[in-house]
C-alpha cells in the first residue's frame, strides 16, 4: 500500500458506513486507490462488495463517512459529471432488449449529451467504435443484444461503460458465468486498459486466483467491513481465508507469475492426503494447513 | 449527415404520407360518398352546401379527434412500456383507463359536465393520475417486487375501478345512466369544438414533450440502475413522463370513451418494423396510432352503414387479431 499511496489518488474513501433497516451494509470502510491501480474486492457472498461499489457511485446513499474523487468530495460533482468520470459494469444489467449492439454502446455516451441534442455527434460514434475495437466486438456491431452469448454480452456491457470514457472503472463480478477463455480475455482487457489509458480499476471477483493474478491490491471483506487489505501475498493467506470463508485451502504459488495461488480442497480429500503425507513422495505443495 | 437521421426522415415521411392518404379516404367515405376529385372543389370554394357542412362539421372534427386520441393513447403506451420495462403494459391493462372512466362517471353523476365543459377531461385526468400514483407507489415502496405482480395489480385495480363504475351506474337515475353508457361505448364524435381543439393541442404537445425525452426513454429502458449510472435523473424524468401519460390518457378517455388495445398494439407494431430506438418509436407510434384509429373509425362508420359501431369494439377486434398474428409469426 505504501507505494500506491505516494501516487496521486483517484478515489479516497473515509469511514464510509451504510445502513439498511438498522443493519450495517458497510461499516467504517476506509481505503484509497492510486491512479492506474487495479484493486480487487473479494469476500463471501453478502459481505457488501456490490454495496461498496454502488455506494461509491452514489446509487446507495451513505449514512456517514466521506468519499473523495480526485481530492474533491464526491457530492461536489453532479450526477452527469460523475458519470463521465466513473463507469460501472453491473451484474444485474440484463441485455434483454432487442436493440443493436452499436446503439447499446452509444447509450454509454449519454453523460456527454447536451440538453437539446437529439442525434449522436461524430465524436460519440468514433468513441463508441473505439470501445468496440478495444473489446474486440466489432463483428457484433449489427447484432441484437438479446441474441448474444453470455461472454459476448459481458464484453458489450464493458464496451458501453468504456464509451463513458471513465477514469475510474468499477466492475461487479465481470467473470461470472463465463468460461475460462472469456474470463482471461476480460481480465487481460482490463489489464490493457490500465496500462494504456492509465485507468484505475476496482473489480469484485469471486475467483481468488484471478484476483491474485490481475490485481495490484486486494481488499478482503467480511460482514460489511474490510477484513484485510494489501498485496495478494498478505491477503491470501490460509488463516485469512479460513476466518473469512470458513473453508480450508492450501497456499501455493503460480509457477509463471510467482503470485500467490490458492488450492481448493474438499475436506475428505484433505484428510486422505494428510494420512498419506507420512509417505515422503506426496506432492510438493507446502502443507501449511491446520491439522 | 447522420445515417440514423436519414432513416428517421424516410420513416416519418412515409408515415405522414400514409396519414394524409387515410385522412383523405376518411373524408370522402361515409353514408354519403364524396368523390375525391370533388373534395378539393368543395373545400376551396366553400360552397354552402350540405356536402361542405358534412365535411367540415362532422367528418373533419372526427378525424382530428381520431389523430389526437390515437396518437395520445399510443404515446401513453410507449411511455408506460419504457418506464415499467414491460411490453405488455398500456393504459388499459394497467387500469388507468378504468380510473379515468371512474372519475368521469362521478363527474357526470354530479352533472358537472353540463356546467363546465372542461370538467370532464379534468376528472378523467384525476382518475387516471390516481391509478398511476397507486401503481407507482406500490412499485416504489417495494411492495411489488417483480414486474409480473405489478401487471397483476394493474389488472386488479382495473377490476376495482370497474366495479365502482358499475356501482355508480346502478345508483344513478336512468337519464344519467344513459349518458354514461353512451360515453363508455367509445366514439370519436365530440360536438364541442373547443374540446376538440383542446384535445388536439394537448395531444400534439404531449408528442413534442415525449420526443424531447426520447433519448432519456432509451436510457430509462435499460433499467433504473443503469440509467442512474449513465447520468440520468431517473426520478425526475420518470415523474414527468408518468404525469404526461396520465394527462394524455385522462383527456382521451374523457372525450372518446374507453378505446382499448391502441396503446398496446401500435408501439409493438412500430417496433417490429422500425426497431426499438425511442427517437423513432415515439413519433412513429403517434402517427401510426392516428392512422390506426382513423381506419378503425372508418370501418365502424361504414361496415353496417347507416348504423354505426362503437369504435372501441373495432379497435379491440382488429388490434387483438393483429397482435396475435404478430406474436405467432414472430
Amino acid at each position: 500500500m505504501n507505494n500506491t499511496l505516494q501516487k496521486q489518488s483517484v478515489l479516497t474513501v473515509k469511514q464510509l458506513s451504510c445502513r439498511q433497516s438498522s443493519e450495517f451494509q458497510l461499516e467504517n470502510i476506509s481505503f484509497s486507490i492510486a491512479k492506474g491501480c487495479c484493486v480487487g474486492i473479494i469476500g463471501p457472498n453478502g459481505s457488501g462488495k456490490t454495496t461498496l461499489l454502488k455506494a461509491i457511485t452514489g446509487f446507495i446513499p451513505a449514512d456517514s463517512g466521506e468519499i473523495f474523487y480526485c481530492d474533491h468530495p464526491i457530492e461536489s460533482y453532479n450526477q452527469q459529471a460523475l458519470s463521465k468520470e466513473i463507469a460501472i459494469v453491473l451484474q444485474s444489467t440484463e441485455l434483454d432488449q432487442s436493440i443493436f449492439v452499436e446503439d447499446y454502446i452509444l447509450l454509454g455516451r449519454n453523460p456527454y449529451r447536451k440538453r437539446w441534442q437529439f442525434w449522436e455527434s461524430e465524436q460519440d460514434i468514433r468513441i463508441a467504435e473505439e470501445a468496440m475495437k478495444i473489446t474486440q466486438i466489432e463483428s457484433l456491431r449489427y447484432r441484437k443484444i438479446n441474441a448474444l452469448s453470455g461472454g459476448e454480452k459481458q464484453l458489450v456491457r464493458i464496451a458501453r461503460a468504456m464509451a463513458q470514457d471513465p477514469k475510474l472503472f468499477l466492475l461487479d463480478e465481470p467473470t461470472n458465468h463465463l468460461d475460462i477463455a472469456h474470463q482471461l480475455q476480460i481480465l487481460s482487457l482490463l489489464n490493457r486498459l490500465k496500462q494504456e489509458k492509465n485507468m484505475s480499476i476496482m473489480i469484485v471477483l469471486h475467483d481468488l486466483n484471478l484476483a491474485s493474478e490481475f490485481c495490484d491490491v486486494l481488499i478482503l471483506m467480511q460482514h460489511g467491513k474490510i477484513f484485510k487489505m494489501g498485496c495478494a501475498k498478505d491477503v491470501l493467506t490460509f488463516q485469512n481465508i479460513e476466518s473469512v470463508y470458513h473453508t480450508l485451502v492450501i497456499e501455493g504459488e503460480n509457477p509463471i507469475s510467482k503470485k500467490p495461488y490458492v488450492f481448493l480442497v474438499s475436506e475428505d480429500n484433505l484428510k486422505k492426503s494428510i494420512a498419506q503425507s507420512k509417505n515422503p513422495e506426496t506432492s510438493d505443495i507446502r502443507m501449511e494447513t491446520c491439522i | 449527415m447522420n445515417q440514423k437521421a436519414i432513416k428517421w426522415g424516410i420513416t416519418h415521411g412515409i408515415l405522414l404520407a400514409a396519414l394524409i392518404g387515410v385522412c383523405l379516404i376518411a373524408l370522402t367515405m361515409g353514408t354519403m360518398n364524396t368523390p375525391i376529385d370533388q373534395l378539393l372543389n368543395i373545400l376551396l370554394n366553400k360552397i354552402d352546401s350540405t356536402e361542405y357542412t358534412i365535411l367540415m362539421q362532422i367528418r373533419l372534427p372526427r378525424i382530428l379527434v381520431g389523430i389526437a386520441v390515437g396518437g395520445a393513447l399510443s404515446l401513453a403506451g410507449v411511455i408506460l412500456q419504457a418506464v415499467f420495462r414491460n411490453p405488455l403494459v398500456e393504459p388499459y391493462t394497467l387500469g388507468i383507463s378504468g380510473g379515468a372512466a371512474l372519475g368521469i362517471s362521478i363527474c357526470i353523476v354530479f352533472s358537472l359536465n353540463q356546467r363546465y365543459a372542461l370538467s370532464l377531461p379534468f376528472f378523467g385526468m384525476i382518475g387516471a393520475g390516481f391509478v398511476i400514483l397507486a401503481i407507482y407507489s406500490l412499485n416504489a415502496f417495494g411492495v411489488v417486487h417483480n414486474i409480473q405482480r405489478l401487471l397483476l395489480i394493474g389488472v386488479m385495480i382495473s377490476f376495482i375501478s370497474n366495479s365502482l363504475f358499475m356501482l355508480i351506474i346502478s345508483l344513478t337515475k336512468s337519464e344519467q345512466m344513459h349518458s354514461i353508457m353512451f360515453w363508455t361505448m367509445g366514439s370519436l364524435e365530440e360536438p364541442n369544438r373547443m374540446l376538440v381543439y383542446c384535445l388536439l393541442i394537448v395531444s400534439l404537445l404531449g408528442c413534442l414533450i415525449t420526443s424531447i425525452f426520447s433519448v432519456d426513454l432509451n436510457v430509462l429502458s435499460l433499467g433504473e440502475e443503469d440509467a442512474f449510472h449513465l447520468g440520468l435523473h431517473v426520478e425526475r424524468v420518470r415523474n414527468i413522463l408518468l404525469i404526461l401519460a396520465s394527462v394524455l390518457t385522462g383527456f382521451c378517455v374523457s372525450i372518446s370513451g374507453i378505446i382499448g388495445f391502441v396503446g398496446l398494439v401500435v408501439p409493438h407494431f412500430v417496433r417490429l418494423f422500425a426497431g426499438s430506438d425511442h427517437r423513432t418509436v415515439v413519433t412513429a407510434s403517434y402517427i401510426t396510432g392516428a392512422i390506426f384509429i382513423i381506419l378503425c373509425d372508418l370501418l365502424a362508420r361504414t361496415l353496417i352503414s347507416p348504423l354505426e359501431l362503437p369504435v372501441g369494439i373495432v379497435t379491440g377486434l382488429v388490434g387483438g387479431l393483429i397482435f396475435i398474428y404478430a406474436l405467432v409469426s414472430k
